[in-house]
């Protein structure tokens, strides 16, 4: 029956979603107008210029949507983190460390948020609209590739998200500086990482993982080559990563639990 | 059920003063040391800032002691807080463990998914609760439409379903009206004598005390000021007992060796004696009374618990101020 726990917990807080119909109404259409909105500055912005960092329109949609379903799949279960701060200085955090389970995943779940599925159906459109448009040699492994990126840039990002919320166990509100990096960094990955100056590129790419989201994978099935000159097989590299983000995140997350129960100061 | 000692608890709070910025340490539980049996209800009061919610949240394991030793069910709480939290339930008057846009009933169902309570098991306790706490009327209602009272007796109810051998109240009465304080009230005492359950419970509210806690704990700046029965507190701290009988004729209070006559009212109607109690018993008394003068009625007055628990913090007070 423990399997069966969070999908219990998930259902619920759907049903209480349900339980305002009106307000989940309007929330799912103003998530997918935010979506369009991104998408317009890009269209915009190719209105101007035919290439941004040497790829095509149709080729920085793709990458635009892989980050878009990546972002909006984390934000589905991590974005519950944004609480943390309401959930500490309530003595929420607390209820949860009387349950015998997980505080994290207890989180994840707590506030499903189900209008973020307007967001990830519309990026979810642009990924077969650019997919159609470019050319890619379609190999299984490459149809792999198309499928694992989004899954691992959601990990990735979930990642991100858990390792910057935990600040607000010192800080309590440490909200702003994590969103400066979730929601950075989701606005980051929309785009080719060789627009970017070199410090920024360096630490949303390899120290926030952002560049495994949609870049590298991108290139990889595009099979172009890196402008940054890193050789191709890198691509192929963001499960990995993601998994390596993953393990980093829950190092992190049990660290600063333990500071916020005390043993950590 | 529960083994504390010397169990100290430091936190560090962040002072800035202009643009300097220093730590000092405060001491929010300072050396307490207790035991309480399996089966027992425990009564744990003091001033607000005494150590009461530090001690219980260490002791459920939400907070790492600083320093010290701590049992709960033999677990060590902070350690296992899983294990720990199968095996009691707790209940914080002022947060809610309950789902809130839901109704009662589902926020039950997925507490049994949470504990794993064999279905069996989870329906008997359940109705149990029910029936006995009165909720049928509000098992549909969605948590946020209910009033206090009805939502103090769901969470009460939500943190027996796993049938806790330790069930941790913090403030459980507080908010509530006379009616549901005491109907909450008769339902811990039940299940305490009939289940067996151990109980610990702070309260600001005294008659949760005499109604519910064969012992008491105060606790003041960390420390606990006084252990044991109700009844030999109040002996210890007021040794002086008072007798208040009505004459049928007014007239001078009776004149008995070893008692004190405090005070007459009504023109001397009535007298209000004392006396102590580790020299004479009030049968005694009365029957020397008796003897002098004619009485209409008679009451033997026991100290407020509010009087002794003021004295006990009174008595630390004297106690620091001669060291």
């Amino acid at each position: 029956m423990a399997d069966t726990v969070y999908p219990r917990l998930i259902g619920a807080r759907l049903r209480s979603q349900m339980s305002y119909r009106a307000s989940f109404a309007l929330d799912l259409a103003t998530q997918a107008l935010a979506q369009w909105v991104e998408l317009v500055v890009i269209l915009v912005l190719f209105s101007h210029v035919n290439a941004l960092g040497g790829f095509s329109k149709e080729e920085v949609l793709l990458m635009y949507a892989f980050a878009g379903i990546a972002f909006g799949i984390a934000d589905l279960f991590a974005g519950q983190l944004d609480n943390l701060p309401t959930y500490i200085r309530a003595g929420t955090f607390d209820v949860l460390l009387l349950r015998p389970l997980g505080t994290l995943p207890q989180i994840m779940v707590s506030d499903v948020r189900l209008r973020r599925i307007g967001r990830i159906a519309g990026a979810l459109a642009v990924m077969v609209y650019a997919l159609a448009q470019v050319s890619v040699v379609w190999t299984p492994a490459k149809v792999a590739l198309a499928i694992a990126t989004p899954l691992a840039g959601a990990v990735i990002f979930s990642a991100i998200w858990v390792v910057t919320c935990s600040v607000c166990f010192w800080i309590v509100e440490g909200r702003e500086f994590a969103n400066a990096f979730t929601y950075g960094s989701g606005a980051f990955t929309s785009y080719p990482v060789n627009v970017y100056s070199a410090p920024l590129r360096w630490v949303m790419a390899f120290i926030v993982p952002g560049a495994f989201v949609a870049y590298y994978p991108s290139l990889a099935l595009l099979g172009k080559q890196d402008p940054l000159g890193l050789p191709g097989w890198v691509g192929w590299t963001s499960p990995l990563v993601a998994a390596l983000a993953a393990g980093v995140a829950a190092l992190v997350w049990r660290f600063a639990v333990r500071h916020y129960r005390g043993t950590g100061s | 059920m529960i083994e504390v000692r010397e169990l100290r608890r430091e936190f560090r709070i962040a002072t800035s003063k202009g643009l300097r910025r220093n730590h000092k340490t405060v001491t929010a539980v300072d050396g307490v040391t207790f035991d309480v049996r399996a089966g027992e209800a425990v009564g744990y009061v003091g001033p607000n800032g005494a150590g009461k919610s530090t001690t219980i949240k260490m002791l459920t394991g939400i907070l790492v002691p600083t320093s010290g030793h701590l049992r709960v069910g033999g677990v060590d709480p902070s350690r296992q807080r899983r294990d720990l939290a199968r095996r009691i339930g707790v209940v914080f008057g002022q947060r809610s463990q309950l789902w809130w846009d839901l109704p009662l009933q589902d926020s039950f169902d997925l507490l049994r998914s949470i504990y794993r309570v064999p279905a069996q098991d989870y329906r008997t306790r359940l109705d149990e609760c029910v029936e006995l706490l009165g909720l049928q009327e509000t098992l549909l209602t969605p948590v946020r439409q209910l009033s206090l009272g009805q939502r103090m007796r769901g969470e009460i109810t939500a943190a027996l379903l796993h049938a806790p051998e330790l069930l941790v109240l913090d403030e459980p009465t507080i908010g509530l009206d006379l009616e549901s304080k005491e109907r909450l009230r008769e339902f811990l005492a039940d299940i305490n004598t009939r289940r067996g359950t151990t109980l610990l419970l702070t309260t600001h509210d005294l008659d949760d005390i005499e109604r519910l806690c064969p012992r008491l704990m105060v606790i003041d700046h960390g420390r606990v000021l006084a252990d044991g029965p109700l009844d030999e507190l109040r002996a210890e701290v007021t040794p002086e007992r008072e007798l208040v009988i009505d004459l049928r004729e007014p007239g001078p209070a009776p004149d008995v060796p070893g008692v004190t006559a405090v005070r007459s009212e009504a023109g001397g109607l009535r007298h209000h004696l004392t006396f102590r109690r580790a020299e004479t018993t009030a049968a005694q008394l009365i029957t020397q009374v008796v003897r002098q003068v004619e009485v209409h009625d008679l009451a033997v007055v026991e100290p407020e618990i509010d009087d002794v628990i003021r004295k006990l913090y009174q008595r630390q007070l004297d106690q620091d101020a001669h060291r």
